[in-house]
């Protein structure tokens, strides 16, 4: 554990040259970070395994960021492993697709993993042990295609980022016409403790993930790619640089970098392998880099060469509160209870199931959840010990010497906590990637990175808020023009009226004066004449009395 | 002699700060009254009338011209009063006891099976939120009700009742973490 | 199956305000041994006294103010800000002094103010500066360093002095105390003595020891040595002291190269009086300085530079503790023209220019 006395200072724009890497690559420092215990290997030391088919799919709708995809099949239907469940025509949106072949059994609101806990709207599939393809689509030579055809066939895997921003892929493979990408990133780092899924699949499917890097070179037409690893995990890159190696590629290299946390940040990894930064109000591609996940590697080589769409994942299950700590390749919607059933059941002291790492995940008040496209792990704890009740700030900047986004947490935390979300903005908030950095090295135990996620979802609050008063202003302006102008059409009706009234009046009166006979209005003429005319017509039935006169006189 | 001296510095002096604020007047010169609008903003445009005025414009230009407090704004609640004295410049006041934490928001639904079709609530939704025409079954666009609650009273057949707004996962919030004795607030 | 909740991170922080506290309490030790050493038990008494008072105050203020009472009595502050009163206090200062200075430090300076964290000004520094404002002739009675022909009192002869006053038989005032070093220099140089001749002066020559006034010397390095070991470890910042040792050494070498007979040579400057002690252990209080690297920096070199000019030219002997809060109150201004530049932030994306865009516009 680093004392908060001893964080990595890091000098700005130091170079290192690193020696375990195939190549020397230059190397620099982001600002801040910490050196934590990774307590990886308890989580290792077990083979990849396969998880059971469980008795219950629930696939919310929802796994990605953007909008959430619409049910495409109904309850009571018959799906086919790899069909599309949702989807949705907006652009930033991933579709999900059936794990397995089953029937759907319901599509309603259940509680998915989430901070608040609240439920979103789910797909439920019951298996039928089948686990029948629907038919797959595999592009035998994907280079022949276009980077958009490619893209499209990477969105229509329902791809998303692994790292666990689970942004559409596809979105993000799309840098625009006029970006050139300098470098694609293959994010390998990994640097949360306990976690070690990428750690496993890059051990377990490296020709696949070397053949998604070569995929996304292409769609990205990227100069150069660099898969980026940290140091405490030698078997992963022995193994890479062997096959990188073995096909003789010369443009795709592993560069080991060393463990500190959070270099496995996106903004933060490209500061360490290119030495540039991302604008704060900008995207990596403005810069010439495009940063993906190991995960996402072999995703998109799966969506291409297998024509499967993503419906697995290896999400790791360990921490002391967990019998069995493994890593586990899962079939998404999965229940978390089954993960923890296949990896040896609860220890009796369990007590805290966080969802990702201890530093950034959040946690679950329950196991009967499944697992998302986000989930990379499900850490159990067994602290016991309350949280400690936080002292006050005693400014002594620790958290400002971690900050691996050189913000200043503590001015971010008076403002913060005086709901003062101007100023709060104002130091930058929002440039804030909830870390945990802050939170750990507080002498005062002040639960910093809570008070930032307060702040920024009380803005955006606030935000829809204004945005809906915006609305509720015009709607009312709208109102009130409406009202005025039918006000206005009565009385100008009236006044017609009433002008007209005064001039037939006036009229009359010269024609009276005049002496002559009142000229005949010609409406009233013709109402008297009908009139007569249906008198007439009276009189004639009655003396008559034959109804079937139809003619009219 | 040297009372004249003094007399006439202070009256270039005078007529150099008469021409300063003239000047000033001029280069500065604010049209209309901007202070509404600011106002105006600030307010939740829930249109519901509690402040005792004709909708939020109006208690914006009530408060502008010193005639009306700013605590008057019920659905704004503390938010808003901090907001509009941190803009004016004025002390804080407290609001009514009933109205001292934020409210929640709340929108209204009209229950289909009971009602009429008298249009009375349509006439009295200051956003044009509820849809419907005489004789036919009325209902409210969600997205537009404010939750002024303007449209109950007139209810002949209290058929419109009040709900919260459902929060979901993309509109939930952080709780802000328990930060007595230690916050600077405190 | 239910779970805890609680945001992240998950990982329960090892570290907390009191092991700070009580980290510096420890670095404290060496030097204050070496002051009971060459000044006798009245160091000690100071120091019980006050910390006994700190902690009656602190427990009365958080009473009042309705805070729990165990865990920031537990937290080492007010024990801190009692030792590092007593220690600049004269040795044989009466009680009542101790307890007044001790008790303003942690009732006015720092509970009125907000207590932990929030107290702009360093409590035990206004502490020492408001005795020394209101009881100037108490505060001259220094105890001289452990002289060949001076023996120090002893330990129930110091508590009957400063709790009664009585001196023991055959002592006088004027020989159990007298001034400091460097307030001797400083009178003597008014008396237009150039420094060679005070130094080598029959009465004052022997009190200037190798460097820097015996006995204050041994004091001063010890106070660095642990100070360097705190720094090292990264509880304080190292760049007050840095700034604070740089700034003293180059003004003090640049009007001693100009006019050596006139200035007090440098290294009388860093190993004389309580510098050392100012330096790592006062000036590094985190509450009351600046937060930024720049701002640390700044307020280091600020404290120093004060610290020349108030021994130089002012009208009390040692003007640390003046210098550090003339510097507390710059460090809101420090803090806020020091703003790092964010990550991905251009260097005129800072809050405060931004708010006067704003402002202009």
């Amino acid at each position: 554990m680093a004392s908060p006395g001893q964080p990595t200072h890091c000098t700005h724009g130091l170079r290192l040259d690193y020696i375990m890497s195939r190549k020397t690559h230059s190397l620099w420092h982001f600002h801040g970070g910490l050196k934590l215990d990774g307590k990886k290997a308890i989580s290792t030391q077990r083979p990849l395994l396969k998880a059971k088919l469980p008795e219950q799919l629930i696939l919310p709708v929802q796994q990605h960021i953007g909008d959430a995809g619409k049910p495409v099949v109904a309850v009571g239907d018959k799906v086919l492993k790899g069909q599309m469940i949702a989807d949705n025509t907006s652009y930033i949106s991933a579709p999900v697709h059936a794990p397995t072949s089953g029937t759907v059994t319901d599509i309603a609101d259940y509680p998915t993993p989430h901070p608040s806990g609240i439920k979103a709207l789910c797909i439920v599939i019951e298996p039928d042990g089948k686990d029948q393809w629907t038919e797959l689509k595999p592009i035998s030579h994907p280079t022949n295609l276009s980077p958009v055809e490619l893209r499209q066939w990477v969105r229509k895997a329902g791809i998303v980022g692994l790292g666990g921003a689970t942004f559409p892929t596809a979105v993000k493979l799309n840098t625009g016409p006029e970006a050139s990408i300098e470098t694609l990133i293959i994010n390998g780092v990994e640097c949360e403790p306990y976690i070690t899924c990428d750690d496993t699949l890059m051990r377990e499917y490296a020709n696949e993930l070397i053949s998604g890097c070569e995929l996304m070179q292409h769609i990205t037409s990227a100069r150069h790619c660099l898969i980026a690893i940290e140091d405490n995990k030698p078997e992963a890159i022995a193994i890479l640089q062997k096959r990188i190696t073995e096909k003789s590629l010369h443009n795709i290299e592993v560069v080991v970098i060393p463990t500190l946390y959070p270099s496995g940040g996106e903004k933060q990894l490209i500061k360490i392998l290119t030495h540039k930064e991302v604008p704060s109000d900008g995207f990596p591609s403005e810069i010439g880099v495009v940063v993906q996940n190991v995960a996402t590697a072999v995703a998109v080589h799966r969506a291409i060469c297998l024509g499967q769409p993503m419906i697995s994942r290896i999400v790791t299950v360990t921490g002391e509160g967990v019998m069995q700590p493994q890593n586990i390749e899962v079939l998404l919607g999965t229940p978390i209870a089954d993960l923890v059933a296949q990896s040896g059941g609860y220890h009796e002291k369990a007590s805290k199931l966080i969802m990702g790492g201890p530093m950034m995940g959040f946690t679950l008040q329950t196991d009967q959840l499944p697992v998302t496209k986000a989930c990379n792990c499900i850490l159990l704890e067994n602290t016991e010990e309350q949280a400690p009740q936080p002292m006050p700030c005693i400014r002594c900047g620790a958290c400002a010497t971690v900050c691996p986004a050189q913000l200043l947490p503590q001015q971010l935390y008076w403002f913060a906590s005086s709901k003062n979300f101007e100023m709060v903005q104002d130091y930058h908030l929002f440039d804030c990637i909830e870390c945990g950095c802050c939170s750990h090295v507080c002498p005062s135990q002040i639960p910093l990175v809570q008070y930032y996620r307060f702040a920024k979802t009380e803005i955006w609050n606030q935000e829809r808020e204004r945005i809906k008063s915006d609305h509720a202003r015009i709607r009312h302006d709208l109102r009130q023009d409406r009202l005025e102008r039918e006000k206005k059409e009565r009385e100008e009706k009236l006044r017609q009226k009433k002008l007209m009234l005064e001039k037939k009046k006036q009229k009359e009166a010269e024609a009276a004066k005049a002496g002559k006979e009142p000229e005949v209005d010609p409406k009233k003429a013709a109402i008297e004449a009908a009139m007569k005319r249906v008198q007439d017509k009276k009189a004639a039935q009655s003396s008559d009395s034959k109804p079937s006169s139809k003619q009219p006189e | 002699m040297s009372i004249l001296i003094a007399v006439i510095t202070l009256a270039i002096i005078s007529v150099l700060f008469g021409l300063l604020l003239g000047y000033a007047s001029v280069k500065f010169h604010v049209e209309g009254d901007p202070v509404v609008d600011k106002i105006d903003a600030l307010l939740p445009q829930t249109q519901c009338g509690q402040c005792s005025f004709p909708g939020c414009r109006p208690y914006a230009e009530a408060i502008a011209s010193g005639e009306a407090a700013i605590n008057q704004c019920p659905p704004g609640g503390e938010v808003t009063m901090l907001a509009l004295s941190e803009l004016l410049g004025v002390e804080p006041i407290p609001l009514d006891e009933e109205h001292d934490k934020i409210p929640e928001k709340t929108v209204v639904v009209i229950d289909e099976e009971t009602c009429i079709g008298c249009t009375l609530c349509i006439q009295a939704c200051p956003v044009d939120a509820i849809l419907g025409a005489a004789k036919q079954m009325h209902t409210i666009i969600e997205d537009e009700c404010t939750g002024c609650d303007l449209c109950i009273p007139p209810c002949p057949v209290d058929c419109i009742h009040i709900t919260p707004v459902k929060v979901d996962q993309d509109t939930w919030r952080w709780p802000a973490p328990d930060s007595q004795h230690t916050a600077p607030m405190a | 199956m239910q779970f805890k909740t609680a945001s992240s991170p998950h990982q329960i922080p090892h570290n907390s305000v009191s092991s700070v506290m009580y980290k510096v309490l420890l670095a404290l030790i060496p030097g204050t041994i070496a002051m009971i050493v060459f000044f006798g038990w009245g160091v000690l008494v100071n120091i019980l006294l006050a910390a006994v008072v700190a902690l009656a105050s602190e427990a009365l203020m958080l009473k009042i103010r309705k805070r729990p009472i165990l865990p920031y009595l537990a937290d080492g502050s007010a024990l801190l800000t009692a030792c590092l009163l007593a220690l600049a206090l004269p040795q044989l200062a009466p009680w009542w002094l101790t307890v007044i200075g001790t008790a303003f430090a942690i009732i006015v300076a720092k509970h009125l103010y907000g207590g932990l964290g929030f107290n702009p000004f360093n409590p035990a520094m206004v502490g020492y500066v408001v005795v020394i404002i209101s009881f100037p002739k108490e505060m001259t009675q220094w105890v001289p360093p452990l002289l060949e022909d001076y023996t120090l009192l002893t330990f129930t002869e110091t508590v009957r002095v400063i709790f009664t006053g009585e001196l023991p038989l055959n002592y006088t005032w004027d020989a159990v105390t007298m001034a400091t070093p460097l307030d001797t220099i400083k009178t003597q140089l008014g008396l237009e003595l150039s420094i060679n001749e005070i130094a080598t002066h029959k009465t004052y020559g022997s009190m200037f020891g190798a460097v820097g006034g015996f006995g204050w010397e041994w004091v001063n390095a010890l106070f660095l040595a642990t100070g360097l070991l705190l720094a090292i470890k990264g509880i304080i910042d190292w760049r007050i002291p840095a700034g604070v040792i740089i700034a003293l050494l180059l003004l003090s070498n640049t009007f001693a190269l100009y006019d050596y007979a006139s200035y007090t040579p440098p290294t009388f400057h860093l190993l004389s009086g309580g510098i050392m002690l100012g330096a790592f252990f006062i000036a590094t209080d985190p509450v009351t300085a600046a937060t930024s690297t720049k701002g640390r920096w700044l307020y280091g070199i600020g404290i120093g530079i004060f610290i020349f000019i108030i021994r130089t030219w002012g009208g009390y002997p040692d003007g640390i503790a003046f210098a550090i809060i003339l510097m507390n109150m710059a460090t809101p201004i420090l803090d806020y023209y020091t703003i790092p530049r964010a990550y991905g932030h251009r260097w005129n994306e800072l809050p405060h220019q931004h708010k006067e865009q704003e402002d202009e516009s």
